[in-house]
Formats: structure tokens, sequence, C-alpha cells
């Protein structure tokens, strides 16, 4: 990846944290930690990884995503604006009566989901039936799917992962979103995962742990990815809950609080100045 | 009139699917480790590339279903009821039922004619559960023969659908040649005027047992077998009323959440009618030969004919 397309995509990882703190402010609820830890693997799926087509959200070949941990669906939908779905103006509208935009993602409201999830540990599930379902058609369509740290303690997840090796899903690729915090506090405090990689590669998976803000550690390991071959793969992406806006970094209380006005207004701030930053390398 | 047999509806089920399958290449069968009892092993044997064994891990499985669904695939996920309806409820509600997915829950086993295996398998709950699912269609065929259509019908309904197997063989009351299947229609198998017996799945045959019966002593009772509980037939609901005056309700489920509560409710909002639901009382069951229990626990014939002359004060 050349450092002009890496800038590119930092930028709109940035857009897209701005549309989803928006969309959660003008929402009054929702939840901004989790969107903006995975603002950068969003917008590296999205931008560079998938092949998606705005113009036809239902294109029977498109790769898929699903969204596992569906709470952060500020960050999905940031994403699916960014990339032209629909406007980011409709972000404002994000948990409001009568928006395409629900507190959780419905596929049948919103161009470019392509499932509805937001219990914990169900999309996984269905990603499996997505890879599946290519694999008896002979379709080269990828299944990427999105899960918390924590979501990884539903029981459910680790029958899919069973599920992913044993029917040799080559064509899944997960990615956990390790940003350590869950609702009660640190994940390792309330339930413990850990080890997370052994686990997944107890259960038969290519397990890669990286950097999940870092472009160039995110493009390597999804190229990794694609060369597995007889067995899904699983990237843990290290990152920061709340990152890039300084009162939420690592903190607990953002994992479902909206911002108030003047809160916002430091988010925003904090926000472009990234971004004024980017623009100026 | 077709040939009467006797047979369980979980074997007509594997039978079916199995032979629909080339007409309907989208379909595919997904079982729980139980694939020798819910008869999705039929299938599997027909179309080993189409069918998916997902381990014992039901919640997975529903979920897998429904990714598949959103591919364009039909996936019928089965389970003994207390597992695809109960264990996985809220995959069922979350992942197939709120976006309205393609996906065919099959709950095999269900009531307690499960008989010997006890309370822990015999699900007399999942008519309840599945009601109160948004968008759920429920089907609870009576026969070899109604079984056989149900599937084709729900293979060619786009939704969601949960389809009631039992395990015990039951005696054919839909051999007529003229018989027909709509989701959502009842049929009236014996037509009465003093009273009508509104039975689903293996009660309906205990039903017609006891109306042939109770019109050697001069009583005339109505027979409607409601294959789906879900959309539930009111026009054929109210007809009866008017026309018969009182209903009795009869269903291998608690009287709490099915068919009765179903009827009740039509009945409570546009016509009061006296009705009598026969069912299992909001009880657990235990182990036992199927058909013993069934006896004890009032689901046949005998106690039909009981109930009905006690509400005709007879």
């Amino acid at each position: 990846m050349n450092s002009s397309e890496k800038k590119s995509l930092q930028i709109t990882a940035c857009k897209i944290r701005m549309d989803a703190v928006t969309g959660v402010f003008h929402a009054k609820s929702g939840h901004p930690g989790g969107s903006l830890s995975a603002a950068d693997l969003l917008a590296y799926l999205y931008f560079k990884e998938m092949k998606v087509n705005p113009e036809n959200p239902s294109d029977p070949d498109r790769d898929r995503f699903v969204l596992s941990k569906g709470h952060c669906c500020p960050g999905l939908y940031g994403a699916l604006a960014e990339r032209g779905f629909f406007s980011p103006e409709e972000m404002k509208t994000l948990r409001h009566i009568g928006s395409m935009l629900q507190g959780h993602p419905n596929m049948n409201d919103t161009p470019g989901v392509d499932m509805s999830t937001g219990s914990l540990g169900q999309g996984i599930s269905a990603a499996c039936g997505m890879a599946m379902a290519a694999k008896m058609d002979g379709k080269a369509y990828r299944v990427y799917s999105i899960l918390g740290d924590g979501e990884i303690e539903e029981g459910q997840v680790w029958e899919a992962a069973m599920f992913a090796a044993h029917n040799k899903l080559d064509n899944l690729c997960l990615v956990v979103d390790s940003n350590g915090l869950q609702i009660d506090g640190p994940v390792e405090e309330v339930a413990g995962p850990a080890p997370i990689d052994e686990k997944f590669h107890a259960f038969g998976f290519d397990v890669q742990v990286i950097d999940g803000h870092d472009f160039d550690a995110i493009d390597a390991a999804f190229a990794h990815a694609r060369t597995v071959k007889g067995k899904p793969s699983v990237i843990i992406a290290k990152t920061v809950k709340g990152k890039d806006v300084s009162f939420m970094e690592n903190q607990v209380g953002w994992h479902g609080t909206a911002p108030n006005a003047e809160q916002y207004e430091t988010a925003m701030n904090d926000l472009n100045k990234v971004l004024a930053g980017l623009e100026a390398e | 009139m077709a040939e009467m047999v006797k047979i369980a509806t979980r074997e007509s089920f594997g039978n079916a699917i199995a032979e629909f399958a080339d007409q309907y290449p989208d379909v595919v069968v997904l079982d729980a480790d139980l694939a020798a009892a819910t008869k999705t092993g039929i299938f599997k044997k027909a179309h080993p590339d189409r069918f998916i064994d997902c381990g014992i891990a039901e919640c997975n499985m529903v979920g897998v279903a429904a990714g598949l669904a959103a591919c364009g695939k039909i996936p019928f996920a089965a389970s003994f009821a207390m597992f695809s309806a109960g264990r996985a409820f809220e995959q069922v509600r979350n992942s197939v039922g709120y976006p309205h997915l393609n996906v065919k829950i099959v709950g095999s086993h269900a009531g307690i004619s499960v008989g010997e295996d006890g309370a822990t398998h015999q699900c007399c709950e999942d008519i309840g559960l599945m009601r109160t699912i948004p968008g759920m269609v429920i089907l609870n065929p009576a026969d070899h023969y109604e079984m056989r259509a149900a599937v084709k019908a729900a293979i060619e309904y786009n939704g969601p659908v949960y389809l009631r197997l039992g395990r015990l063989a039951v005696e054919s009351v839909n051999n007529n040649d003229d018989y027909t299947f709509e989701i959502g229609k009842g049929i009236t198998l014996r037509d009465g005027s003093d009273i009508t017996v509104i039975a689903t799945g293996l009660l309906v045959g205990e039903a017609v047992k006891a109306a042939d019966a109770l019109k050697n002593e001069g009583i005339s009772v109505r027979v409607i077998d409601m294959h789906t509980i879900k959309p539930i037939d009111r026009e054929i609901i109210l007809k009866a009323a008017k026309e018969t005056g009182k209903i009795v309700t009869a269903e291998e489920h608690n009287v709490i959440g099915g068919l009765g509560d179903a009827v009740a409710s039509v009945l409570s909002e546009e016509c009061p009618t006296p009705l009598v639901k026969i069912g299992v009382n909001d009880e657990f069951g235990y182990s036992g030969p199927a058909v013993d229990l069934l006896k004890q626990f009032g689901l046949c014939a005998s106690h039909i004919e009981e109930v009905v002359k006690k509400t005709l004060g007879k």
C-alpha cells in the first residue's frame, strides 16, 4: 500500500469517526466507544478489501459483511455513508422514529447492511452461513465479520468457530476488535476470554494479531488472510476504545453513552485536528 | 381415496423434503446431530451435498440457516422442538424473525408423545414461543398427506415458517382425493351442528374418532383440522362458533399459548362463545410409553368424547 492510499484510508476512517459521533450525538444515545475503535478496520474493509457496489447493494456476487457486534453500527453506518450507500446527512436521523438507521443493524432498512445483528454472538453464525452458501454455489465472494472482544464471551461464538473450521470456510475472515473494554469494565476483569489468539488457534483458525489502527498491518493481515486455504481466518486487532476522541479513549463509560453538546464540540474538534493533520502532511 | 397410512409425521417430512429437493434446488437441510430421529437423514442420504450437520449446537445452526437464506438458499433447520424452538428461541427471533429471512425451523418430537425421554424433551411450549414472533407462520400437520403438502407449501412460501413434527405414528385422515392444503386455511373434516372440535397435529385423528363415536350417540360434532396455527383461520372459527355455538380445542401442547389460546382470542374479540381447551394443563410431562402418556394427559379420543358431552350437558 503506497502512502497516498494509506493517507486516503486514514482520512476516511476519521470521517467515519465523525459520522459515528455525530449520529450518536443526534440520537442522544448509542455506542461511540466501539464504533471509534473499529473505524480503521471498517474504512479498510469498505474502501480497500471488499468488493461492494453502492449502486447495486444486493449484487449476489458481492463480498458480505456482518457486524456481529451490532451495537457499533454508528461506525458501520459511517462507513456505508462515506462509501456512498446513502448520504452522511442520514447520520443525524440515527435511532429516530422512521429512520433507516436503527439502533442496531437492520438488513431490510439500510442499503449495504447484509445482516440484521445486535444480539451478541449471532452475527458470526450468519457469516458462517453466508460463507457456506458461497462454497455450495461455487461462488468467489468472501465474508467478513467484526466481533467484539467482550462479545466472544457468548458461547455461540465458539459453536460458530467450530463450525467454520470443520467446514473449512477459508472464504470467511473474522476480525476481533480487541479494545479491551466492555460495559461492566475491562474485559479481563469481567470474564477474561484471554488468550484469544490461542483459543482461535485451538479452534482451527489461521490467527493474526495486529495493531488495529496501523493500516500497513491491517493491509498485510487481510492480504495474508486471502492466501489461507482450508481454514477460516481471524485477525485479532488490538484497538483503543474511543480512538481519537480525547476524553473517550480507553474509558469504559463511553461504551454506550452519547456526548452532550459541549462534549460533542470537543469530540469534533479532536477529530478535525486529526483530519487537518492528515491533510497537511 | 388415497391409501390410509399410519406413519409418523417426522417420517413423512423426511421423505417429502428428500423428494422435493430436485424440484427446488435452493432447498438445503441442516440438523444438529439428530438426523436419524428428525428423519432429515433421508434427505442427507439422497442429497449429501445439500445437507449440513451442525453438530450439537442449535443456536449456531439457526444463525447459519439465516446466513444461507440471506444468500438465496431455502434452509430447513431441524432438531427436536425443545431445541430448535426452545433453546434457540432468541436466535429464531433475532436472526430469522426480525429480518424475515426465508428459514424453515423444524421442530420434531414435539409434545409429550416423545414418550420415554421424559419432561426435558417433551416440548409443549413451542407453539406459544413461535406464535409471539411477528411474521412467523406455524404449521402443525395432522398426518402423512398433510405433512407432504405442508412441506411443499413451506418451500414455496417466502418467509420464516415453524414446522412441527411428531414422533408417533398417526393414521391418516386427509387421504381423500380432493384434499387441498393452503397456509392459513383450516379443513373441515366432519360437518356437525351441535358443537365443534378444533384440533391440530396428532389430536386431529383423535377428534375424528371421537366425532364418529359420538355420531352413533346422536351427537353431531364438527371437526376442524387446524394445520396452521398462525395465521389462524378466523373465518372457519367464527363460522363454527355461529353455527354450532360451542367450541372445544384439542392440542398436544400447553393450554397456555397454543391453539386453544389462538382460538380463544378470535372468539373473545369477534364472537364470544363457550370454549373448552383440551391440552397439557400447564404441567411438565414424565417418562412413559407415548400412547399411555397421551391417555393420562387426556389427549385421546375418549377424553374428547367426555369433554364434548360435558360441554353439551349430556
